[in-house]
Order: C-alpha cells, then structure tokens, then sequence
C-alpha cells in the first residue's frame, strides 16, 4: 500500500514539474511535448500496433543477447575460475576490455555483422558480458575449500564438480554480476537498435527524431524506463525462485 | 603390520621465508576398528597429520600406509566429516546424504533405500526434505555422519566435528557417534582440543604438542561399557592426561622469542 502511495507521489511530482517546464519556457510543443501530447502520442502507438511491435522485437533481441551473453560468460567464467593458470594470461585482456563502451566497438561490429538486426544482439552481448564473467571468475576463485575438499572426498571429477558443487556454491555471488549486467545491457539495447534496425525501441526513438515527433519520443523514453524497470522485478523473482530451490540465502540480507 | 601406518612423517611449510615445521617425525600405528583421538592445542600439527591420513595434503618426509597403500589422494573408501559440515547448503538433507553414492553410480531407489536407513541412524527421517540451513548445528553434523557412513567407508577421520556445538548437544553427539561406530565396525581417528572429548570416545589417545607439532605420549584408555563422565575410572585418565600437558612450560617461552 505504501508502495502505490510513494509511486503515485512521484508521477504528480514528475507531472507538475514537466508541465510547468512546458509552460514556462514557451518552447515549442514540437521541440517539448505536453504530458498530455505525450499520453495522445501513446494512444496513437497502441491503436495502429506500432508500439507493441516494437516491444516484441526490443524484448526478442534484449532476451536473446542477455541470455547468450550469461549463459557463455557464466561458463567462461566457471572454467577460467577453475584454471587459474589460464585466467592469468586472460585477466589483463579483459580488464582492458571491460571498460570499453560496447558503442566503440559499432564500426567493427558493422563491418563483421552488418547492420540490421546484429549490432544490436552484439552490442547487448558485449554490454551484459564483462560483468557476469568477472563476477564469475571472482565467485569461484573466492569458493569455500571445504566444498572441494567434500568432492574429492566423495570422488566427484571434472565436469560434474562444475555443475554440481562449483556452480552452485557460488551462484548467490554471480547474482551480483548477473543484475548488473542486465542493467547495462538494457541501457545499450537502445544504442544497439540505433544502427540499421527497422524495429524496436530505440528504432522508434530515432524514428521519432527524424520526424520531428518529441512526442512519440517521450513517449519511447518512458517504455523503455518502465521495461527496464520490469525486466528487472523478473530477474529478481528469478533469483529468488533459483534461492529457495536451492535453499540458499542471498548474499546481502 | 598394522592397518594403518606413520613412519617418521615430517611436514613443513614456508613461511616468511622461514621453515615452519607443523609435524615433526611422528611414528603412529593403528589397528582396524580402533578409536583413535589425537588431543592437543592448537598447533600441535593434528590436523595437519588427520590432513594428510585422508589424503588432503602429503608428508614432506616419511611415509604413510593404510591397508599396505601408500596415501596420495582422498578416496571415498575413507570420509573426512569437518567441523563446519561441508554440507551443501542447495541440496535437502536427504539429497546431501546422497551425494557419495551418486559417485558410487547407485540407482536412484537404492540410493534413496541407504539414505533413509541412516538418517534413520542419526535420528532425522523427519527432516529428509529441509535444507542444512533449516536445522541446528547438530543436526547438521548428524547429516555429515550419515553422509559419510552412507558410502559404507572403513575409516571415518573426524576434523574437530563437535568443537562448534554447545557443550550438551556436543556430549549427547560424543555419546550418539561412539555408539554408531562401534556398532558399524570403523576404524576412527578423531581430532579434538577438549580432553573430556578424548576420553569419552577414544581407546587411545594420541598426545600431541606443538613447537614444533611431535607426540608427546599415547594413552590406553581402559574405561569398559559405556562412559561415566563422573566416574573415578574417567577421573583417573583426566588427571593422566593433565599431567602430560603440564610437563611442558619451555614450549611457551621459545614460542614467544
């Protein structure tokens, strides 16, 4: 109950302040659409399906790119948390490459993928990918010895000490990785659907750019801010379905 | 020769560009089915020795047998339970005491057979579907027993198993593993700093002390049936082990030079 009051509280605010922002500054309605432009603009979206389109191939090609992402860096990350020797060598690879935006990466990306739909999967890719594997990396190295210690005890051998003791043993770590990652690959799935895609909500944010619709932009802004904020709620229940399956407690309670 | 051989093994370790001997030229042997306690203060290289016997880490010098085999790995022929569980916290109780057998390649319905018959042991049929973090300390350290007898292993080395209960669940554990044992024919070495501990349990024990870790003296401990923790029999061997500790103030004093 509280939660709706405080969420309502913010919309007025937010409401008041962009009104009198449109009012005050005596921009054009064109260049700084009116909350209730913004809210005709979503009207005309849904009812010719623009706006569910493009929701569908945004969220196909986020779902596709994180998941991949993840699920090859967790992986990676397991193997070389494991051979340390190897992780060694790879390290100041990837603390070179991780601070690098996935945007710089575009004029490559454009020129081995193409345009279209690619750039944006690569760029979620590499957005969500740094992250997870060094959250991963860190897990395993900092894994309780006793846990090793039970497995070759019990004669449990590579692969299953991977997915039976490793993974799980260190998966409320991971978490951490996992969030932030979805998080920043959210934020670039934008950028992504900037170069050559005919869909999506970063399409439809350049779209209503190139048509001097701010509106219809707003009206992008404020999906994606939503979306994101979904998708992160989802990941959330995830976890926590993932936590009671396995009995564990996260790690920050 | 015995079941279980310690020849002159000596273990070292660098430290600070420095040797530091945490075992020095330990001559133990132990026969099958025997209760053995290695008693001493932290130090004295009983875990480093009860390491080494369950293949965790090797000798610098010397050697040890069981069964005629030269130690080199762990194997689940002999199980180690430690004194945090090593329990996996995602696995249910039941699920935790599968773990060995699923090495062992048994079906599933066997598995599930063994299972409940030891935690029936242990005294936890009712709790087969709670993860570790749901029971008490104890309780935990029951499922790590039945985990371990469950893989029918001849040797169960015990790492401080009781050293992080409260005092009376960690005399009716002493009581419940004794009898357990005993009546499933292992062979135990166990590790303790807490000499009622030793005494209650043990047929011998192994004095240990530090600076550098040696054995000091090995004591027979002739208490028949079950143990009276107050009676003069029991009392007898306390004072017996008291007074080996006691012996030996120059320890202290070279440690803190």
């Amino acid at each position: 109950m509280n939660n709706v009051k405080h969420i309502t509280g913010a919309l007025l605010i937010v409401l008041v302040i962009w009104q009198a922002i449109v009012s005050l500054s005596g921009w054009n309605e064109a260049l700084l659409p009116t909350p209730w432009r913004t809210l005709q603009g979503f009207g005309e979206l849904i009812s010719d399906g623009v706006l569910a389109l493009d929701i569908y191939d945004s969220l196909r090609r986020f779902v596709i790119g994180y998941t991949s992402s993840v699920v090859i860096a967790m992986l990676l990350g397991l193997v070389l948390g494991w051979y340390q020797r190897i992780w060694g060598y790879l390290n100041p690879i990837a603390q070179v490459l991780r601070p690098v935006s996935p945007m710089a990466w575009l004029p490559f990306i454009v020129l081995f993928f193409g345009i279209g739909e690619m750039p944006a999967l690569v760029i979620i890719f590499i957005a969500a990918f740094f992250p997870v594997l060094l959250a991963t990396v860190a897990a395993v190295q900092s894994l309780e010895p006793v846990y090793l210690k039970v497995a070759r005890n019990f004669g449990i051998g590579q692969p299953q000490l991977l997915f039976k003791i490793i993974l799980p043993a260190v998966f409320p770590r991971i978490a951490t990785g996992l969030h932030l990652a979805l998080g920043t690959a959210w934020v670039f799935l934008v950028a992504g659907e900037m170069v050559g895609a005919q869909s999506g909500l970063g399409f439809l944010i350049i779209d209503a750019r190139n048509n001097l619709r701010a509106d219809l932009l707003m009206d992008a802004i404020i999906t994606i801010g939503v979306l994101g904020l979904g998708l992160d709620a989802l990941v959330r229940c995830l976890e926590h379905w993932i936590y009671r399956r396995w009995g564990l407690t996260p790690l920050n309670r | 020769m015995s079941y279980i051989e310690i020849k002159d093994v000596t273990r070292t370790y660098p430290l600070r560009g420095q040797t530091f001997t945490a075992l020095s030229q330990v001559d133990l042997a132990i026969e099958r089915g025997e209760f053995i306690c290695l008693l001493g203060p932290s130090g004295c290289g009983k875990s480093t020795l009860l390491n080494m016997l369950a293949g965790f880490d090797r000798p610098t010098t010397g050697s040890l047998t069981i069964d005629g085999q030269p130690v080199t790995a762990p194997t689940i022929k002999y199980v180690t339970i430690f004194q945090n569980y090593g329990l996996l916290p995602w696995r249910t109780v039941e699920h935790n005491v599968e773990l060995g057998l699923e090495s062992l390649g048994r079906p599933a319905a066997e598995r599930r057979a063994i299972a409940e018959k030891y935690l029936e042991l242990v005294g936890l049929s009712n709790f087969r579907d709670r993860h570790p973090a749901e029971l008490s300390g104890g309780m935990q350290q029951r499922v790590a027993i039945a985990r371990a007898l469950a893989v029918d292993p001849e040797i169960l080395f015990m790492d401080e198993p009781f050293a992080a209960l409260d005092a009376l669940t960690r005399m009716k554990l002493q009581d419940e593993i004794s009898a357990i044992c005993r009546e499933q024919h292992k062979t135990i070495i166990f590790v303790t700093h807490d000499i009622d501990e030793a005494i209650v349990l043990a047929d011998r024990i192994v004095i240990m002390t530090p600076n550098p870790g040696h054995i000091k003296s090995i004591i027979n401990v002739d208490l028949h049936g079950r143990r009276d923790r107050t009676s003069p029999d029991f009392l007898h061997i306390r004072d017996q082990v008291f007074t080996e500790f006691s012996l030996k103030p120059e320890d202290k004093t070279e440690y803190y030079i």
